[in-house]
């Protein structure tokens, strides 16, 4: 077991973890945070997408260890003071979910895109976003939503 | 009693009720949940697709840090009254071997469980699964349909003789007579590949017991939560009583998690063994190989045509891959489309058999559409290849075949309800833009361009809304097809559905909330939606084959009737007036010609409070219907792909797609467009990208998200989409079904399109998916 202390969400936390554990198990099982899905075993669907400083990671991708010292946001720390982050307003009002599973990933990566490039093109979005996968909205609707929060 | 409705939620686009947990982080799918004590199951599987099981070694894996129990399959043989169900032995002559949840004396498939072992965390169980030392006697795979049957080819099941399960057959009319009279016929084959439906969360088990009692609580990532409580009973003859299945967030099915899975039947046993709760979660690389494939069907397809092209008859042979084993509905799934292969056309004759064959691969079976994607497949490429054969084009010789007259009983015997085939291929070519389009192609095909040009049709009729019970029952199905739903207007006001229909995405909640709000006069938020627990909705049918709104949604407009009637009945007595001389608008009932009046939330308040009720009248406002649909749900409608195909490479772009569906009356158009969008790229992506391949050994070659493409966002383009709306008659609310649409229609409209790119060329057939390489390829014999 080693000691971290990184930021998640804001707040200062501490924890003990293998070493051999993945970021995504650090922050569901040992700090309950389990609104960040695991999809896959082979880094392939996005599910877990977090935002590592500010840019989107696949918390499955990283050890814990790894997340020593820097600060973390999950799905759990998008909205503040009630309100729905842009993102997360615009994938309700267009429908960019259906069963929700591959939802927090989406958002954190278009949260993340859009922070780098504030309006982009249909095709931007569709290649920032080619590492989460969705079985259900056909993108569609994702698509639309991410373009709805660049220009709100 | 014909109440007057408000439509005031129902047709406008309202934002799901259910995305506010979901957008943050608040979602209930299984691996969410936990209990005090849990332990963690992790299963043992055969790398071998065929195999003898010589002797297990559990010692070493007992031994292991962390490990509470390790069971092989006979250590668990006493809990099991009956292998895994299978609930449609489609024909007399079927063979439907036992299917042990752990393997006893074979592995059949790689992925085959054949222990399980139990461990404090998922880790440390995962660990002392590679220390089960198996040994097994390799015995030879068999993963090829053509050559299962072949003779001497090795048997799954050696009751299976020539690893045949079954034979279905159903025809009409004088089908010999029409292809000997025919002045054109077609003959084509086609290979429907084996798929893979990659719900975004794997399937997860979660299983609660008090022992004291014998209570049994599974939470479980299925679309199914009432049959799973019933099989558990059928299995381990738990009394269904003592079984209450949660389905909470489910992530996504499509047919997959319309299951009872071994680990169903090896976690529960466990779990009350133990006396501690178990939870079983799937990894990714696993459910590759132990959720259920979809399609795998070799199809030979015939059509008697005249010379102007009028299909007269068609004649179908399918041969149907089971895989190792019959799961909930394997053998059925080739009988849902088996009415669909003469597709929107009129027709004289059909004639259709299916023989079901076992393989050592992953057990197939419903895969979002179950049967009709692969009949609209055929024959929206067969008429196709028959408009080359009579030099017509793609909309001509639809036109000229469309069924036109509704009701239409079809050639194979079921009556369609409503459609306008013609209204919505008038649309949709308005959309494309069709004479521009052609005129670009033909520039193209004149200029030599590398980037050719293509466009194809899929003008589909899908049957869903499952089901008529009494069809069901002919068909030897051995479930009914009716759905439940109540309602329960609260004292102060809020109103309960509880929904026999468990969704997994398809927006339930919202849909169902819009219905009950207009007939009811109360406020959409105040509408809460109870699902999902067999404790809560202790009947219901659950949620595939696209039936939630035609079959649930009715069953919940006849409740609210009830509702409705009861509250009459309520108001009359109170204001002293006759229920001939009450108007109901918008909730309130208004003695006519007076300002009196009272809500349906005023007489929930009194009819819970029950101080003044008429007669005889039971207390309480709720009601309970349950709808047995007459017919099934009769959606159709046009998709059109138009696809660039770079002749140097081989690689095929989707530049855009059409989608005119007719669905009957929206609900709610937003969620019906998301329905539709998700379906045409689970279709696309069968016609361009995805397939399971096995090796001849039968290891899954695709075992993975890396080597099995589920497309992302890069790959599809947005959709253009339109509806056409011919109501149906069959039921009240005159709605269809939608969750299937798109993947029924959207297969045949990109392979269409790419022939029709490439049919220059001379090439006229093209296997699933059109890859690059395969595409390459076929330019490349051609040039030869
Ligand atoms: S779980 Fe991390 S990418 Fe799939
Ligand atoms: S909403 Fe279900 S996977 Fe994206």
């Amino acid at each position: 077991m080693r000691r971290i202390s990184f930021t998640v969400n804001g707040a200062a936390r501490e924890v003990d973890v293998e070493p051999r554990e993945l970021l995504v198990y650090v922050l569901r099982e040992r700090l309950g945070l389990t609104g960040t899905n695991v999809g896959c075993d082979t880094s392939s669907c996005g599910s877990c997408t977090v935002l590592v400083s500010g840019e989107s990671v696949k918390s499955c991708t990283m050890l814990g260890v790894q997340a020593d010292g820097l600060d973390v946001t999950t799905i759990e720390g998008l909205a503040t003071g009630g309100a729905l982050h842009p993102v997360q307003q615009a994938f309700h009002e267009h429908h960019g979910l259906q069963c929700g599973f591959c939802t927090p990933g989406m958002v954190l990566a278009s949260v993340s895109l859009l922070a780098e490039t504030p309006s982009p093109s249909e095709a931007e979005i569709r290649e920032a976003l080619e590492g989460n996968l969705c079985r259900c909205t056909g993108y569609h609707n994702i698509v639309r939503a991410v373009q709805a929060a660049a220009s709100a | 009693m014909a109440a007057t409705e408000q439509r005031s939620y129902v047709g406008a686009p309202v934002p799901r009720k259910e995305d506010a947990r979901l957008l943050t982080g608040q979602g209930t799918f299984v691996d969410n949940l936990s209990r005090p004590g849990m332990l963690h199951a992790v299963i043992v599987r055969s790398p071998h697709a065929h195999a003898r099981i010589v002797g297990i070694d559990t010692s070493r894996a007992a031994a292991a840090e962390g490990v509470v129990a390790v069971y092989t399959g006979e250590d668990l043989k006493s809990e099991w009254q009956a292998g895994l169900p299978c609930f449609w032995p489609v024909s007399e002559d079927i063979v439907m071997p036992t299917h042990w949840p752990l393997a006893l004396d074979k592995a059949r498939y790689a992925g085959d469980g054949v222990a399980v072992v139990v461990a404090e965390t998922r880790a440390l169980a995962k660990d002392a699964a590679e220390l089960v030392d198996v040994s097994y006697e390799v015995l030879p795979a068999v993963v090829d349909i053509e050559e299962a049957l072949a003779d001497g080819a090795p048997l799954v099941h050696d009751e299976a003789a020539g690893n045949r399960c079954y034979t279905w057959s159903l025809a009409a009319g004088e089908v010999e007579k029409e292809f000997a009279d025919a002045a054109v016929t077609v003959s084509e084959r086609y290979r429907q590949q084996r798929l893979i439906p990659a719900a975004m969360e794997p399937r997860a088990l979660l299983v609660d017991v008090m022992p004291a009692t014998g209570d049994v609580t599974v939470y479980s990532s299925t679309q199914i939560p009432h049959i799973m409580r019933t099989a558990f009973t059928l299995v381990l003859g738990i009394p269904e009583a003592k079984v209450r299945v949660v389905a909470p967030d489910v992530g996504g099915g499509f047919g997959s998690k319309v299951e009872v899975y071994a680990e169903d039947m090896i976690v529960v046993p466990i779990a009350r063994r133990l006396g501690r709760p178990v939870k079983w979660v799937e990894e990714r690389s696993e459910a590759c190989l132990a959720t259920i494939h979809g399609r795998d069907v070799v199809q030979h397809i015939e059509l008697a045509a005249t010379a102007e092209g009028k299909i007269r008859a068609v004649r179908v042979r399918l041969k149907a891959a089971m895989g190792s084993y019959l799961q909930a509905v394997t053998p059925g799934v080739p009988l849902l489309g088996a009415w669909l292969y003469g597709g929107c056309y009129d027709l004289a004759a059909y004639d259709f058999l299916c023989t079901g064959v076992f393989t050592t691969t992953t057990p197939t079976d419903a895969y979002r559409g179950a049967g009709r994607p692969e009949a609209t497949y055929a024959i929206e490429r067969a008429i196709d290849a028959l408009a080359r054969k009579v030099g017509k084009d793609p909309v001509e010789i639809r036109r000229l075949n469309f069924i036109e007259e509704f009701p239409f009983t079809l050639a194979s015997g079921l009556e369609v309800d409503a459609g306008d085939f013609h209204a919505a291929l008038d649309r949709a070519l308005e959309i494309l833009d069709y004479d521009t389009v052609r005129k670009e192609q033909a520039e193209r095909r004149a200029s030599g361009a590398t980037r050719q040009l293509g466009v194809g049709f899929s003008t589909y009729i899908e049957m869903c809304g499952l089901a008529p019970s009494r069809i069901l029952g002919a068909l030897n199905y051995g479930g009914g097809g009716w759905e439940s739903m109540s309602i329960r207007c609260l004292p102060t006001g809020t109103v309960q559905i509880v929904s026999g229909t468990t969704p997994h995405g398809q927006g339930h909640a919202t849909t169902f909330a819009q219905i009950v709000a207009d007939k009811l006069g109360v406020d959409f938020d105040d509408v809460e939606f109870l699902f999902g627990d067999t404790a809560v909705s202790p009947t219901g049918f659950d949620t595939y084959g696209s039936r939630s709104l035609p079959v649930g949604g009715v069953a919940l407009w006849h409740a609210s009737e009830k509702v409705v009637a009861k509250a009459k009945a309520i108001a009359a007595h109170t204001l002293e007036a006759a229920e001939d001389d009450l108007e109901y608008a918008g909730g309130r009932f208004a003695v006519r010609g007076t300002d009196r009046g009272m809500t349906v939330k005023e007489c929930a308040f009194a009819a819970w409070h029950a101080h003044n009720l008429p007669d005889g009248m039971e207390p309480g406002l709720e009601a309970q219907h349950v709808y047995d649909p007459p017919n099934f749900s009769w959606p159709s409608g046009c998709h059109i792909a138009l696809v660039e195909v770079d002749t140097q490479t081989g690689a095929v772009f989707l530049d855009r797609y059409v989608a005119v569906d007719d669905v009957g009356r929206v609900v709610n158009p937003l969620v019906v467009d998301g329905q539709v969008h998700g379906g045409i790229a689970q279709g696309v992506a069968q016609a361009l990208w995805e397939e399971a391949v096995y090796d001849s050994d039968g290891n899954l070659a695709t075992g993975s998200l890396l080597s099995y493409l589920v497309p992302s966002a890069a790959e599809l383009p947005s959709y253009e989409t339109d509806r056409t709306e011919t109501p149906s008659p069959t039921n009240p609310l005159g709605v269809k079904g939608v969750g299937e649409t798109g993947a029924i229609a959207s297969t045949p409209a990109v392979i269409n399109a790419v022939i029709d790119a490439l049919a220059p060329y001379g090439i006229t057939d093209m296997d699933m998916p059109a890859s690059p390489e395969r595409v390459w390829r076929a330019l490349q014999e051609v040039a030869k």
